[in-house]
């Protein structure tokens, strides 16, 4: 599989996917700059976290327009990977890659630190190989990570398994406590009905590295990469 | 006034811009004539405290600031750079904006953050961590709940969009701060040795560009506002507070770090401080040439500035770059990929003197080495005088305290005291995990531990310093800062390389103040001689106080040391956190009778007069080896320093990471509140295997220092001399949940 990680004005977590993918997983990465024009012939395409254009406006809302996004959306139609986190995630909501929006966290503030997200089901490549029942310690770093989208959306999304992720304590129950955001039914991640797109909120690429002692994370990679044995 | 900037400016004039009488004759004696209203507006920033250190570089130089591994020195650079091996440099410093966020905490704070990493990056180097020190007045004033989440929220939002992580950090209260805050903000960076920007400018008809930004009338005068007391009249000074684009930095950014992959420049240097005219004349100033710079073609926010605003406005996000002539396309395609602007403004020129033009004539001549420190800007002897207090502090006497009966309502006192108790509820809004290095955050260590991927090494970084330890005995205080900043390091697994200062007092014209300037100056300089940390720079923020009742009331004395250190081996990091149920806790370092200048006898007691704590520098410096030689020899399985709150707080945030509890006994010799909650210096608590009881035992009498076995990592309860202090849980959602209810109540 070729990976593409796309680099925006103001992405900031483009490098460390990129080293996630390149040095822990030893896979073939392209660059792609927001002005390019073609997707150098990628299999799964990445949007990284970050601030995209300083998101003054909305998050994600300007990124959606920049040249490279008009070959993702081709790229998904045909039924190309993409996968978005955090800022990327806005972006392909913003986009309508994703059903749904992320509005500011309940709080009103930006939050980063550790939290728990289960596998909701094994429907996509995403969480294919991810035992539904384990907690996976991932960080969160945002200030607009509220997922929320109309009642009739929600109840697709569960129908279809769409819900790729959802918050939860340690022990992998799904309360309120453990929802760091608001977000409605704890969602942390989903996908689009052909599920192949892709977003979440957390930062698997941030618990991918065992010199940083937490690599819950790299499940999610090696879920892609089909690594784990079913 | 400011219609006439080409008419001869009065003495009136330059006193109103902050220069003195002499100063004033003393720059027409310098241009041979007198100046116009724009060059004494330029005088009077370049000539600020804060530009020309005029009042305190007389005591900075007598710091240490050579070392081993310095390969640029205090002074020289935009920020000073340690060798780091493998052909690697860090380049770090901190830097003050305390006054800009007393007005404005958002954008006051976030300025800040943006300014320390300019200095990092216009060097080459790119950011890896960054840390801040804030200092807030009482915690249940509304303006300090105000500023508080202010100043967070700008850090934050400047700080997590550009996409360096946060690894250290403090916060501390107390009401001398009511007024002046104090928000001290540090970078980090790594880059290839070879591969620094100078902030330099030489080599006639080089041209000279401005990129980033366009030039607005924010910010004009800051430099010389820094230098000023708050009073009620500061509400006019909003426009000499900046605003920040954290966007346009991270292009910036960008665009730097691949134009020092080039060698098509001379220098470059950042416009924090008096803006056009700092860089135009600290980067000619040093080789002798000058520049002549046409404002017009400065990119400006609106129609009809002034001259003297394109020249002193501090616009963020502003650099100016000197290029090698011929070499201008390959500069412009680097800025026109990230959509920056870069414009010729100007080109170097022969003799020292910038000439800056607008609308075709000569708006401003001076010559470029009058204005810059080492140059023409002036350098004061202050005088100092010891003040009544000092005397005062060493008659307290610990027998005046009775002892409490009920310890354990000391213990969640101090859980609870907003000094002492968690900065989650600050930290969270930090991105401190961003750019996968930082090693703190999933293990906590003393210091920040910053890694470095792909080599067996990694950095680790602090900021402390106690300024009630400074405020009761300026030297002792400050030799503490530098200590603990040492100790942190050492206990995570690191060696200490060097430090960066930001010094923050009050009025340099009041000898009271001057004093524990000159005090903590000379603590700083036997402690870095001592740990062989040199001072790579830093800043200097004076005028920190305010009127209160008709009284000038300076903030503590509050000289942040920042220090970082190399760890050589990965393997030696070593947590504070307790990590193996029945693993046995030492004291490193001797108890003592001390609870001087301690939280305890300060918040809980409210004696406020008390010498600083017991310190030893020998001591300490022995202390550190030894920890340093028992990481090495992997016998720590965690070290943490004991230091505010004293020997509990250390055992409980030892014990909160993993949830263990502990079984300890307090020594008979000494009063067990001074044991438990006093803050003499000096003392590290660790934990080890059992099977390694007889080596360590072996180690620490090889050593000849003092040691003391405290007990056992068990169950889930605090244990002292039997007694329960209660369970390490609930002490936990007390002291994680206690700063965020004090700020919402």
């Amino acid at each position: 599989m070729k990976f593409g990680v796309i680099t925006f004005p103001g992405s900031n977590c483009d490098a460390d996917m990129i080293y996630v993918l390149e040095s822990l997983f030893n896979q073939k990465v392209e660059r792609l700059w927001h002005k390019d024009t073609d997707l150098k012939g990628v299999d799964f395409v990445i949007l990284p976290g970050g601030f995209s254009y300083g998101d003054y406006l909305r998050s994600g809302a300007i990124a959606n327009y920049s040249p490279i996004m008009t070959e993702v959306v081709k790229h998904a139609e045909k039924g190309g990977y993409v996968m978005g986190i955090c800022n990327g995630f806005q972006i392909l909501c913003e986009s309508k890659l994703l059903p749904g929006t992320l509005l500011h966290n309940n709080n009103q503030k930006f939050i980063c630190k550790n939290i728990h997200l289960k596998a909701d089901n094994n429907a996509s490549i995403v969480n294919a190989h991810i035992d539904t029942k384990q907690a996976l310690k991932i960080p969160i770093a945002h200030g607009e990570g509220r997922y929320f989208a109309s009642e009739e959306t929600i109840a697709e999304l569960n129908a279809n398994n769409q819900i790729i992720f959802r918050y939860c304590d340690e022990n992998g129950d799904i309360t309120e406590e453990s929802n760091p955001n608001g977000s409605l039914e704890n969602i942390a991640g989903v996908c689009n009905a052909g599920k192949n797109v892709f977003g979440m909120m957390p930062h698997p690429e941030r618990a991918a590295d065992a010199e940083l002692g937490n690599v819950d994370g790299a499940l999610i990679f090696e879920s892609i990469l089909g690594l784990i044995k079913a | 006034m400011e219609d006439n900037t080409l008419n001869e400016a009065t003495v009136e004039t330059a006193i109103e811009l902050g220069l003195r009488p002499e100063e004033f004759d003393k720059i027409k004696e310098i241009l041979g004539r007198t100046p116009n209203f724009t060059e004494v507006s330029i005088y009077s920033v370049m000539w600020s405290e804060h530009c020309s250190y005029k009042n305190s570089i007389t005591w900075l130089k007598k710091l240490p600031k050579e070392g081993p591994h310095m390969l640029a020195e205090a002074g020289e650079e935009n920020a000073g750079l340690v060798d780091i091996g493998d052909g690697l440099a860090c380049a770090f410093k901190i830097e003050s904006h305390n006054h800009p966020s007393a007005l404005e905490p958002f954008q006051g704070a976030a300025t800040g953050v943006g300014g320390i990493n300019r200095d990092i990056f216009t060097m080459g180097a790119r950011p890896i961590a960054q840390l801040n020190s804030l200092r807030f007045g009482s915690i249940d004033s509304d303006r300090t709940k105000w500023l508080l989440k202010g100043v967070v929220k700008g850090i934050g939002s400047y700080g997590n969009a550009f996409g360096i992580p946060v690894v250290g950090g403090e916060v501390f209260f107390d009401e001398c701060y009511n007024t002046n805050p104090l928000v001290n903000a540090m970078s980090a960076g790594i880059m290839k040795a070879d591969k620094m920007i100078s902030a330099t400018s030489y080599g006639l008809g080089n041209p000279v560009y401005i990129v980033g930004s366009a030039t607005g009338k924010d910010g004009i005068h800051g430099a010389a506002f820094a230098s000023k007391d708050i009073t009620e009249e500061s509400a006019n000074d909003l426009p000499a507070v900046q605003v920040g684009d954290p966007f346009q930095e991270k292009l910036l950014l960008e665009a730097s770090l691949e134009l020092a992959e080039t060698d098509a420049i001379i220098g470059m240097q950042d416009m924090g401080a008096a803006g056009i005219t700092c860089s135009t004349s600290e980067m000619s100033g040093k080789e002798g040439f000058g520049m002549r710079i046409d404002l017009d073609k400065v990119p400006t926010r609106q129609e009809g500035m002034k001259p003297f605003e394109i020249l002193l406005s501090e616009s963020q996000e502003r650099m100016l770059v000197v290029v090698k002539k011929g070499r201008e396309a390959e500069v412009e395609a680097i800025f026109d990929k990230w959509d920056l602007n870069c414009e010729q403004i100007g080109e170097v020129t022969e003799g020292g003197q910038l000439e800056y033009y607008m609308g075709g004539q000569l708006v401003a001549h001076v010559p470029a080495e009058s204005l810059v420190l080492g140059g023409g800007a002036p350098v004061y002897e202050r005088e100092y005088k010891e003040p009544a207090y000092f005397a005062e502090n060493q008659k307290f006497k610990i027998e005046s305290i009775e002892e409490p009966k009920d310890l354990k309502e000391v213990a969640y006192f101090l859980i609870n005291h907003p000094n002492i108790a968690s900065k989650k509820w600050v930290i969270e809004q930090y991105d401190t995990m961003v750019g996968t290095i930082n090693m703190s955050a999933n293990k906590p260590t003393d210091a920040g531990i910053v890694n470095i991927k792909g080599l067996n090494k990694a950095l680790a970084f602090t900021v402390d310093c106690n300024a009630r330890y400074v405020n009761a005995n300026p030297e002792e205080g400050c030799a503490i800062a530098v200590a603990e900043a040492a100790r942190n390091i050492v206990c995570s697994g690191g060696e200490p390389s060097a430090i960066t200062n930001c010094l923050n007092f009050g009025n340099p014209y009041n000898p009271e103040v001057y004093w524990q300037f000159v005090g903590a100056i000379k603590g700083m300089k036997k402690s870095c001689e001592k740990f062989q940390t040199p001072v790579t720079g830093g800043n200097v923020s004076f005028y920190n106080q305010s009127m209160q009742n008709g009284v000038d009331v300076p903030v503590f004395p509050t000289p942040t040391i920042g220090m970082m250190g190399i760890v050589t081996d990965k393997k030696f990091i070593t947590s504070l956190a307790f990590q193996n149920e029945g693993d046995l806790i030492y004291m490193i370092g001797g108890a003592q009778n001390d609870i001087s200048s301690s939280e305890y006898l300060y918040a809980y007691h409210k004696v406020k007069q008390s010498p600083s704590p017991y310190f030893n520098l020998d001591e300490e410096h022995a202390l550190q080896n030894q920890v340093k030689t028992l990481i090495q020899a992997g016998m720590l399985n965690s070290a943490h320093d004991v230091s505010d709150g004293g020997l509990f707080i250390t055992l409980l945030e030892a014990g909160m990471p993993n949830g263990f509890g502990f079984s300890v006994e307090t020594d008979s010799d000494y009063r067990k509140d001074a044991y438990l909650f006093g803050e003499s210096q000096s003392r590290v608590v660790v934990s080890i295997n059992p099977d390694n009881q007889d080596e360590f035992v072996e180690h620490m009498v090889a050593s000849g220092l003092e040691y003391t076995f405290l007990g056992t990592v068990e169950g889930k309860e605090m244990l002292i001399d039997g007694e329960s202090f209660g369970t390490v849980a609930d002490a936990k959602h007390q002291f994680e949940t206690a700063l965020e209810n004090r700020l919402n109540s």
